[in-house]
């Protein structure tokens, strides 16, 4: 037996075709006869579409059609993951600012932008609203029509869903110090460096569907919902994403694009452009009021948060967002009475969506932030009153649910250890440190098939999508450990809805854990079959015959897979096949239809140098560590670590949506949208991890890929207001806002 | 914009040691031909104003966005993408650096990335750490916090050191 594969970081599977430029992201694929796609849109936000003239467009030759909510199946399809309220095109009026109202379709991109120019758009510009005060106004215009909510108590307003949570008593708590303050969080993007990309193509008497997605079972049901197809006719490939982040998650434009190239009857491409992408995908924005009743020993006695998100003007997956996001918002303390009240709100904005930390990262910005000024208001250290509270393994610290999974006082430790959490400050630093809890997944269905080939090689089929994450390597390392084959000797096939069995979804940081356990069960069923083919071969009871790491063990020897595969198979050769099925159901009466596989945990220490002169944070060090239960490969669950804190820097320094008064996005692309380049990075970043092996996935691993940006404003948070004395409530964190804040001590 | 197709210009260019000579329509950028006449794919399209770095090749011995030059500037041009930067013999040492370092996650901003990082190279031998985070300032990457990349840059230094 060679060393084990599992803990090991062997180069990433696929990462030649990476490093070569041979891999092919959806907008890289040819099919022939394609014909290019691209949208019409108006001006402004919210408006009815009074007429759509295209006739100077379709006089263009080589035109083939521009399509507005006239030309699709009436009534227009609806879809969503959440509601099915969002309608394949405008629809009598645009919602947003880039809601398309028409897409061109010609023999070239050339043709189809120069056309897309052409055709007018007559409009009367409604009445909208961006912002959460305008959309919670009592006279607000009503962003869906309440025809789409029918028995919903909140139809008439703009509030999608509250979503209350709680237990013990707030009202009839008494803590010694209470600090009550409002944070808010802005509306920022994925900026997946890959704009999203579809390709639909007529595919006899079904339709293939090319898309940069990240949950192609999902897609597929709805482009065969929407086409009214049955599942086997759709075929939908989706080809490793250049980065997801959760943007990728649902379907965006695909319907549309399905039903041009059905309408057409040839194959059409439609890549947005990153302006485009940025009107498609966002987080929610937030605005969180936080009481925070606490004693002067520490001990928290009440945390009283009411959390407004602020989605767009279709739900897409944004209340779930909400709802699941704002769950843990107490945090990883044994808090004995707790309120939460969140509300998903209606606006004229693109729907927001899935966005790695998945709603948490908005009220860990205020709990956390709250936290630290509950510590000052005591006199308490900001450390010692998070050891203080925090739930220790096996505590119920939200009463129904998971109860802590982990030795995370290890992980806040640590934490503190490699920040120097006692060691002198240096002049003119600062240092902050916060903890973030993230439940995992709730309900989860992963199929996986193995294949042992005749020569001892593996192929794995997995649907879950590979963005970056790496998830092939860490399948193909559970298949080469469990059956002895070299990693080179296993492929992994996904993305082709086809081939690959169905997999839910790729989320909430879900595939080490429910998929790496379904392809280790199909694994563990060819060790049986070979187990018994050993003991036929060698006239043995099947129970005399073990195997485990790609070693089957009879009673005097050990064997390797192909001493028993190669006779066992026979003269004609062919295959062992194992299949794994990990089903997590949804329970109902569970607030979020399930209690979490997981928790993810992280803790963020930051150490700040904050210019007084220009407002300008340099971090100078980074401290973040992640309870993971075990690295199945280690430099993986490194990157993943540090690109979560870096892409958190993001949020937490620079990055947000700025909005005209007529609701028009005023910096969509890279120009005016700054994220962490090599510069931003902080002058030192230290990661490590807390590895217990007590999680629930393949050899006692956890989720992770999230849990690093959980945390990471509240950190430098606290650090820049220990620097600067003068707390800071809304983010970024801007030269221009820290050096404001600077003029106005007393604030 | 003038799209009008019949208003072609005829360029000829070296690409990876290999001549071409085509007829581009003269509003087309280099990246459009490269990746929509010439079928190199590797290079990369994000947000075509010279930002991101994703679409970087090495034009005469200099790194530029291929989004930003239009084909008819590359007339006569030596052009380098990563299609070009294996040898006969497998990965060039800073491709195989770039993976064994585990630089690539989802690998979109890659090609960028090594383009920039082989004509850094080639003009810095022995780099610092700092001019290395320079000089991939312009490539963003959104799946890493770029350290992968930089140590893979930092060890083929080093290995040319030797
Ligand atoms: S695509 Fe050329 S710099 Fe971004
Ligand atoms: S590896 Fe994904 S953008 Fe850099």
């Amino acid at each position: 037996m060679s060393a084990p594969i599992i803990g090991s970081s062997p180069n990433r599977v696929g990462g030649i075709a990476r490093v070569t430029g041979q891999h092919e992201y959806v907008a890289d694929i040819l099919v022939a006869d394609a014909l290019e796609a691209k949208f019409v849109t108006i001006d402004c936000a919210h408006a009815r579409i009074i007429s759509v003239d295209a006739s100077a467009a379709l006089a263009l030759p080589g035109v083939l059609a521009v399509m507005t909510a006239a030309d699709m199946p009436q009534p227009v399809p609806r879809f969503g993951p959440q509601l099915e309220d969002r309608p394949v095109i405008a629809v009598g009026e645009t919602k947003y600012h880039g809601d398309p109202v028409a897409i061109v379709v010609a023999e070239t991109r050339d043709l189809a932008m120069q056309a897309a120019a052409l055709v007018h758009v007559e409009y009367e510009e409604l009445p909208a609203v961006f912002t959460l005060a305008g959309a919670l106004d009592p006279s607000a215009p009503l962003v869906q029509d309440p025809s789409l909510r029918p028995k919903d108590r909140f139809a008439s307003t703009n509030v999608l869903r509250e979503h209350p949570i709680g237990w013990g008593d707030v009202d009839a708590a008494t803590a010694d110090v209470v600090v009550e303050h409002t944070y808010t969080f802005p509306m920022v993007t994925h900026f997946a460096i890959e704009p999203h990309a579809y390709m639909a193509a007529p595919d006899g008497d079904g339709i293939a569907v090319w898309s940069t997605i990240q949950h192609p079972n999902w897609l597929q049901k709805v482009i065969a919902q929407v086409l009214h197809m049955p599942l086997a006719k759709v075929r939908v490939f989706a080809p490793d994403p250049g980065g997801g982040f959760g943007g990728k998650q649902h379907a965006k434009y695909e319907p549309l694009v399905a039903l041009a190239a059905m309408h057409i009857g040839r194959p059409v491409r439609l890549v947005l452009t990153l302006e485009e992408t940025f009107q498609a995908v966002r987080r929610a924005s937030a605005e969180v009021r936080v009481r925070t009743g606490v004693n002067r020993d520490g001990s928290l006695v009440f945390e009283d948060i009411v959390a407004d998100y602020l989605i767009g003007a279709y739900a897409d997956i944004a209340d779930r967002v909400v709802g699941k996001g704002s769950y843990p918002a107490a945090g990883p303390y044994n808090v004995p009475n707790v309120r939460i009240m969140a509300r998903s709100v209606l606006s004229h904005t693109m729907p927001s969506t899935a966005f790695r930390g998945f709603g948490n990262p908005q009220v860990n910005w205020a709990v956390e932030s709250n936290l630290d000024e509950a510590a000052r208001a005591i006199g308490m250290d900001r450390l010692q009153i998070r050891l203080h509270n925090l739930a220790r393994k096996g505590d119920a610290f939200i009463p129904f649910d998971t109860p802590a999974d982990g030795h995370w006082e290890q992980t806040v430790l640590r934490a503190a250890e490699l920040i120097g959490w006692d060691s002198p400050l240096p002049e003119g630093r600062g240092r902050g440190i916060a903890l973030g809890v993230k439940s995992g997944p709730t309900t989860g269905l992963s199929y996986s098939t193995v294949r042992l080939l005749g020569d001892g090689s593996v192929v794995v089929f997995a649907g879950t999508s590979d963005m970056g994450q790496g998830a092939r390597t860490v399948f193909a390392q559970i298949a080469a450990q469990e059956l002895g084959a070299p990693l080179g000797w296993v492929a992994v096939v996904m993305g082709d809805t086809a081939v690959v069995p169905y997999d839910q979804q790729t989320s909430a940081s879900r595939s080490t854990v429910l998929m790496g356990n379904s392809v280790l069960q199909a694994c563990r069923s060819i060790q049986k079959q070979l187990s018994a083919m050993a003991a036929r071969l060698h006239g043995l009871d099947e129970a005399q015959v073990t195997m485990d790491r790609g070693v089957i063990h009879l009673p005097d020897r050990d064997l390797t897979v192909l001493d028993v595969l190669v006779p066992g198979l026979g003269r004609l050769g062919g295959e062992l096949t194992g299949n794994g099925e990990v089903r997590k159901d949804a329970d109902p009466t569970h607030p979020l239809s399930g209690a979490p596989a997981f928790f993810e945990f992280n803790c963020t220490a930051i150490e700040v140098d904050v210019d007084r002169e220009t407002g300008d944070i340099t971090i100078a060090r980074h401290v973040t560590v992640s309870d993971v239960g075990k690295s199945l490969n280690p430099l993986q669950v490194r990157m993943q670590d540090e690109g979560a804190a870096i892409q958190g820097l993001g949020h937490t320094l620079m990055e947000h949506y700025i909005w005209d008064e007529k609701g028009r996005l005023r910096n969509p692309g890279a120009i005016d949208y700054r994220i962490p380049t090599s510069m931003d990075l902080p002058l030192e970043l230290i990661g490590a991890t807390i590895e217990n092996e007590d999680g629930p996935g393949p050899y006692g691993s956890k989720g992770m890929s999230e849990g690093a940006l959980l945390c990471i404003s509240s950190a430098v948070g606290a650090a820049v207001r220990d620097a600067i004395g003068v707390p800071m409530r809304d983010l970024p964190l801007t030269p221009e806002r820290v050096w404001r804040a600077l003029q106005e001590p007393s604030s | 914009m003038a799209t009008d197709m019949t208003n072609l210009g005829h360029i000829d260019l070296t690409v990876n040691g290999r001549h071409r000579a085509l007829d581009v329509a003269v509003h087309h950028s280099l990246l459009d031909v490269l990746r929509d006449d010439l079928r190199l794919t590797g290079t990369k399209e994000c947000c075509l104003v010279g930002e991101c770095g994703a679409c970087t090749v090495i034009m005469d011995g200099r790194t530029v966005d291929s989004c930003l030059v239009l084909a008819v500037e590359a007339d006569g041009a030596q052009i380098t993408t990563v299609e070009g930067l294996a040898t006969d013999s497998g990965l060039s040492t800073l491709q195989q650096a770039f993976l064994d370092k585990g630089a690539a996650q989802c690998g979109f901003c890659i090609p960028g990335q090594l383009l920039s990082a082989e004509a850094f190279l080639r003009e810095t031998p022995h780099p610092t750490r700092e001019a290395a985070e320079e000089a991939i300032a312009g490539n963003l990457c959104r799946c890493a916090g770029y350290e992968q990349i930089l140590d893979a840059i930092m060890a083929t230094a080093e290995a040319g050191q030797q």
